[in-house]
C-alpha cells in the first residue's frame, strides 16, 4: 500500500474542559480529494488546524508525506500547503491580486512584483474573475467574488496539498455550484491532495473521492463518496438525509 | 463575603494580574527579538510609520498648544500669589518638556494608535487573516507586530519633541498677547532655562511611552476573542492596559532622571 499523504493517528484535543477531537484516525492518500463531513462543533475545522500546525493537538500523531508535522523547516512545510478560509480571509488592506499573490511577493517563493502580477491574474481568470478585478479591494467584491479569490490564493504557489474549509458557505445554489465544479477542476489538473470540510451534501458528492464522518471526536465512518449512501451507519444515513430523527442530537 | 473567601478572591485577582504581565513581558521580548532577524517587512513600517507619525501630527499639535496656552495662564494665576509671575516661561518650557509633552502625546498616542492597533490586528484574528498569514508562511509577529512597534518606537519621540514645541509657543502666544510678556524676553528665558537632560528625559519618555502603545495595540488584538464582543473588549483593554502604564512608566522614568 502506498504511504498516505496525511495521516493522523489518535489525535486528541481539548479547549478547557470541552474535548473537541478524541482520537481521530484518518488517512488521506496523494492525490485523492478526501470530505470531511459532520455537525457544527464537532471539531472540522480543528482538525484542519491541526495538520497545519496552527493549533498544537494534546496527544496523538500527524504526519505529512511520511513525516511528523512540527518537524523540520516550517516555511518548507507551510509552502506545500493552500487553504481557502471558510469566510475569504482575504487582507482588506492589500488589493486582491496583492491577496493572491501573496506568497509570491516575499518569502522564499518571492518573483518580481510583474511576475506575480501576472500570475495572480492568471489565477484569477482561472477561478473566472477578469482582471480589472485584480486592483480592487476585498470589501468591494461580493461574497462569491471573494470565495474565488480565496481560492485563487490557495491554488497561486500551485501548492501539493490545498484545504477548503466550507467553500459554498453562504453562498447561492448557482455560485455553490461553481465553486464546487472550480474545486473539483482544479484539484485534478493540479494532481493536489485535498481536504474540504462542508455541511453541503451537494458539495459533497461534486469534490468527494472519499467521505469520512467526524462524529464525537472520533471518524465515525469513512469510505469512497460512491459507498456512502449504502454506509448502513445511522449517524452517516441521518446526516445525509438532514432528518431530526436519529442518532445524532438535534440540539447540542 | 468570608474573610477567607475575600481573601481567596485577592489572591486569584492578583495571580492573574501576574500572569497577565509575564504574558505581556514574553510578548514585548518576542517582539524585539523578531524587530532583530530577518525577513523585513519595509512596506508594512512604512505604513505604519505614516499612521503613528504623521497622521497623529494634528491631534498632537492641538492638545500640545492648547495645554501650553492653559499652562501659562494657571502658572500666571498662580505665581500672582507670591509675587511670581515672572516665572511663566521657565516653568512652561520644563513643565512641557520634563512632563505634560511626553504624558500628554503618550495618552493622544494610546488614545488614537493603540485603540487603532488594537481594533484592526483583532478583526484580523476573528476573520482568519492571521491564520492566513500563518498559511502563507508569513510569521504575523514579524507582519504585523515588528513594523508597528518599531514605527511607535522611532516616531513618538519626534511628536513629544514637535508637541514640546508647540506646547511652548502656546504658552508663549497667551503670555505676549495677554499677559503683556515681551516677546523676545520670553523667548530667551525659555531657551536660557532648558537643559539638555530635560529633552533627552522627553525624548526618552516618548520612545517608551510609543512602545508601550503599539505593543498593548499588538498584544491585545492577537488575544482578542471570538467576534465583535471580542474586538470592542480587546480595543478597550489595550486602551487602558497602555494608559495605566504610560503613567506608570513616566513615574519610573521621572525618578530615574531625578536620581541622575
Amino acid at each position: 500500500m502506498t504511504q498516505p499523504m496525511i495521516e493522523m493517528r489518535q489525535v486528541a484535543k481539548a479547549f478547557g474542559s470541552n474535548a473537541v477531537l478524541r482520537g481521530v484516525d484518518l488517512d488521506v492518500a496523494k492525490g485523492s480529494s478526501t470530505v470531511i463531513i459532520g455537525g457544527s462543533g464537532t471539531g472540522k475545522s480543528v482538525a484542519l488546524k491541526c495538520i497545519l500546525g496552527l493549533i498544537e493537538p494534546d496527544t496523538g500523531e500527524i504526519r505529512v508525506d511520511g513525516k511528523p508535522v512540527g518537524q523540520g523547516d516550517r516555511d518548507a512545510f507551510l509552502s506545500r500547503f493552500g487553504m481557502l478560509f471558510q469566510g475569504g480571509a482575504l487582507f482588506d488592506s492589500l488589493p486582491v491580486w496583492q491577496n493572491v499573490a501573496f506568497r509570491l511577493l516575499r518569502g522564499s517563493l518571492a518573483r518580481p512584483k510583474d511576475e506575480a502580477r501576472e500570475i495572480a491574474i492568471e489565477k484569477l481568470r482561472r477561478v473566472g474573475l477578469k482582471a480589472d478585478v485584480a486592483d480592487r479591494l476585498p470589501a468591494e467584491l461580493s461574497g462569491g467574488m471573494q470565495k474565488r479569490v480565496g481560492l485563487a490564493r490557495a491554488i497561486a504557489a500551485e501548492p501539493e496539498i490545498i484545504f477548503f474549509d466550507e467553500p459554498t458557505t453562504g453562498l447561492d445554489p448557482i455560485m455553490s455550484g461553481v465553486i464546487n465544479d472550480l474545486i473539483r477542476e482544479i484539484v485534478v489538473e493540479m494532481g493536489a491532495t485535498a481536504m474540504t470540510i462542508t455541511h453541503d451534501m451537494t458539495s459533497v458528492r461534486a469534490i468527494a473521492d472519499n467521505v469520512a464522518m467526524l462524529h464525537g471526536g472520533k471518524i465515525r465512518w469513512t469510505g469512497p463518496v460512491a459507498e456512502m449512501d449504502q454506509s448502513g451507519d445511522p449517524y452517516v444515513e441521518q446526516f445525509i438525509s438532514g432528518s431530526a430523527e436519529g442518532p445524532i442530537e438535534a440540539v447540542r | 463575603m468570608t474573610p477567607a473567601s475575600a481573601l481567596g478572591m485577592i489572591g486569584r485577582t492578583s495571580l492573574g494580574r501576574l500572569a497577565a504581565l509575564g504574558r505581556i513581558t514574553r510578548f514585548a521580548a518576542s517582539t524585539f527579538s523578531h524587530m532583530m532577524r530577518p525577513p523585513f517587512y519595509p512596506r508594512e513600517f512604512l505604513l505604519a510609520l505614516l499612521q503613528v507619525g504623521w497622521l497623529s501630527l494634528p491631534v498632537v499639535a492641538l492638545t500640545a498648544i492648547f495645554t501650553g496656552g492653559a499652562l501659562a495662564l494657571q502658572i500666571y494665576a498662580g505665581g500672582a500669589r507670591f509675587n511670581a509671575e515672572a516665572v511663566v516661561p521657565q516653568i512652561v518650557a520644563i513643565g512641557m518638556v520634563r512632563e505634560l509633552g511626553p504624558v500628554l502625546v503618550g495618552l493622544m498616542i494610546a488614545a488614537r494608535v493603540t485603540s487603532s492597533i488594537a481594533a484592526e490586528i483583532a478583526t484580523m484574528k476573528v476573520t482568519e487573516q492571521i491564520d492566513a498569514l500563518v498559511t502563507l508562511s508569513t510569521n504575523p509577529m514579524k507582519y504585523l507586530v515588528a513594523p508597528r512597534v518599531l514605527a511607535a518606537l522611532i516616531t513618538v519621540p519626534v511628536l513629544v519633541g514637535v508637541g514640546d514645541i508647540i506646547g511652548i509657543m502656546g504658552g508663549y502666544v497667551v503670555a505676549t498677547e495677554t499677559l503683556d510678556f515681551n516677546a523676545a524676553a520670553y523667548l530667551k528665558n525659555t531657551v536660557d532655562f532648558l537643559e539638555l537632560r530635560d529633552i533627552v528625559s522627553s525624548l526618552v519618555k516618548g520612545a517608551a511611552f510609543g512602545t508601550i502603545a503599539a505593543l498593548m495595540g499588538c498584544y491585545y488584538g492577537m488575544q482578542s476573542g471570538r467576534g465583535a464582543q471580542g474586538v470592542g473588549q480587546a480595543t478597550k483593554s489595550s486602551v487602558e492596559a497602555a494608559a495605566v502604564l504610560i503613567l506608570a512608566a513616566n513615574f519610573v522614568l521621572t525618578g530615574v532622571f531625578f536620581s541622575l
